[in-house]
């Protein structure tokens, strides 16, 4: 039977390389993989584009990452609050593509889904039309938003069996589950891995067919 | 005649939230509106991170970090709650689902354009999340500030002169100091501070403001009549 269950989050972020495209699941703290944060940093990648709705704050999360300067791009909706980042972002060792939030995880589950992109009135007359296509449908304008796809996705979710199906936990769901559909490699960083057939297939949010790797987080 | 106070404001907005409604409070001052909602106004609350039902602070220790609202901060879910991804958070968000969404605002132009997301300084990293998202997609956008900036300015200006959020989408603005409804014939004064002249107000206004019959009155708690 198919088993996806790895040793760790080392195990878990294997083959990533220099150059690659990182989506990070998470709002603020809850979603965001810490034991893959930790384990990106320990392989010593560089160069990574990172796609999140945060770009961490002053504590042990993401802010990690630009402390350790292994970001080139961040995309992302609202990088507030986030020392490190601002530090290079007004040093302009880091680009940063602004995303409306919204616009963010349906350019991500665009990507997950097979479609070149979607019609959104976010952002239309203000800057984040800039460059963009417009296409006007029954009279009102939208700007054409292209998909976003990347190498490795990694989420946290709450539970996962061994096939990889996974829950989540309250609003801990928020990007993961879509981001869990558009990563050429997903990854799943999870409370505890249960038996095929533990979970309710009611609540499964994530089917397996879009999980290739799961891990339980370490009780440190 | 002193400005209403935060908290008086805030009562001010829940007062005025439609019974039953879906709403959306805005990151900061709009957050503190759900601790002044009526008993059993029936609102709901929904946060763009996942959850519809937002109920209160939870008491201290009893905080789960799963549970936070779109400030980060730890809150509770009200029987009768759910929690979903964010791509369908956005759709009841961008898709007309919410009766009304509550928004600050560095800047309103006369004709409901709305400025709240940079002031363009380049020293610190913009951020603009939801909000966007919520000023195209509620019903109703209603905006709360105070009236003019820290140094007498007006926010409710002529033409935005901050990078816009999105273009005449603001349908009433709640200030310190007035209720003003944005129409199709411009700004209309809908209430009114107690003791506040309404000249004294078009002074602190750099947009034109109409009055249609007696404005209601705001007293300092909030209340209006």
């Amino acid at each position: 039977m198919r088993n996806v269950v790895v040793e760790d989050a080392a195990a878990a972020v294997e083959g990533i390389k220099d150059g690659d495209t990182v989506m990070m699941g998470g709002f603020g703290g809850a979603g965001l993989p810490l034991g893959v944060v930790k384990a990106v940093l320990d392989r010593g990648v560089r160069d990574l584009t990172l796609i999140s709705n945060n770009a961490g704050s002053t504590e042990d999360d993401l802010s990690l990452w630009f402390e350790a300067r292994i970001v080139r791009k961040i995309v992302c909706s609202y990088p507030r609050s986030a020392k490190h980042f601002a530090e290079q972002y007004r040093a302009g060792t880091v680009e940063l593509e602004l995303v409306p939030q919204g616009t963010l995880v349906e350019r991500i589950r665009a990507g997950g889904a097979g479609l070149g992109g979607f019609l959104s009135p976010v952002g239309v007359g203000t800057v984040f039309a800039d460059g963009k296509e417009k296409i006007v449908v029954d009279g009102r304008e939208f700007i054409l938003e292209l998909p976003l796809h990347a190498d490795f996705a990694f989420v946290k979710g709450h539970l996962a069996d061994t096939l990889g199906n996974v829950t989540y936990n309250k609003t801990a769901r928020n990007h993961c589950a879509v981001m869990a559909t558009a990563g050429r490699t997903v990854a799943v960083e999870v409370d505890r891995v249960v038996n095929v057939g533990d979970l309710d297939p009611e609540a499964i949010v994530t089917p397996c067919i879009f999980v290739d790797r799961v891990f339980a987080r370490s009780s440190r | 005649m002193t400005p209403l106070s935060r908290d008086a404001l805030a009562r001010m907005v829940a007062l005025h939230l439609p019974e039953q409604g879906f709403v959306n409070l805005g990151i900061g001052a709009p957050t503190h509106v759900a601790d002044y909602l009526p008993a059993g106004s029936g609102v709901i609350l929904h946060s763009e991170n996942g959850i519809l039902n937002v109920g209160p602070k939870p008491a201290a220790g009893e905080e789960d970090w799963d549970l936070i609202n779109a400030g980060k901060m730890p809150i509770s879910l009200r029987s009768g709650g759910s929690y979903f991804d964010s791509s369908l958070s956005f759709a009841m968000m961008r898709g007309g689902h919410l009766d009304v969404a509550v928004l600050g605002a560095f800047q309103v132009s006369k004709n409901g354009d709305l400025a709240n997301w940079t002031t363009g300084d380049n020293g610190s990293p913009p951020g603009i999340g939801g909000a966007i998202d919520l000023a195209v997609g509620a019903k109703s956008i209603w905006v709360m500030m105070d009236h003019v900036t820290k140094d007498g300015r007006s926010r409710i200006v002529e033409r935005c002169g901050y990078p816009l959020t999105a273009r005449g989408v603001v349908t009433r603005i709640f200030t310190n100091l007035c209720i003003i409804d944005v129409t199709e014939d411009g700004l209309a004064v809908r209430a009114l501070l107690d003791g506040l002249a309404i000249e004294a107000l078009r002074d602190r206004t750099e947009a034109p403001l109409r009055v249609m019959g007696d404005p209601l009155t705001i007293r300092q708690d909030g209340s209006v009549a």
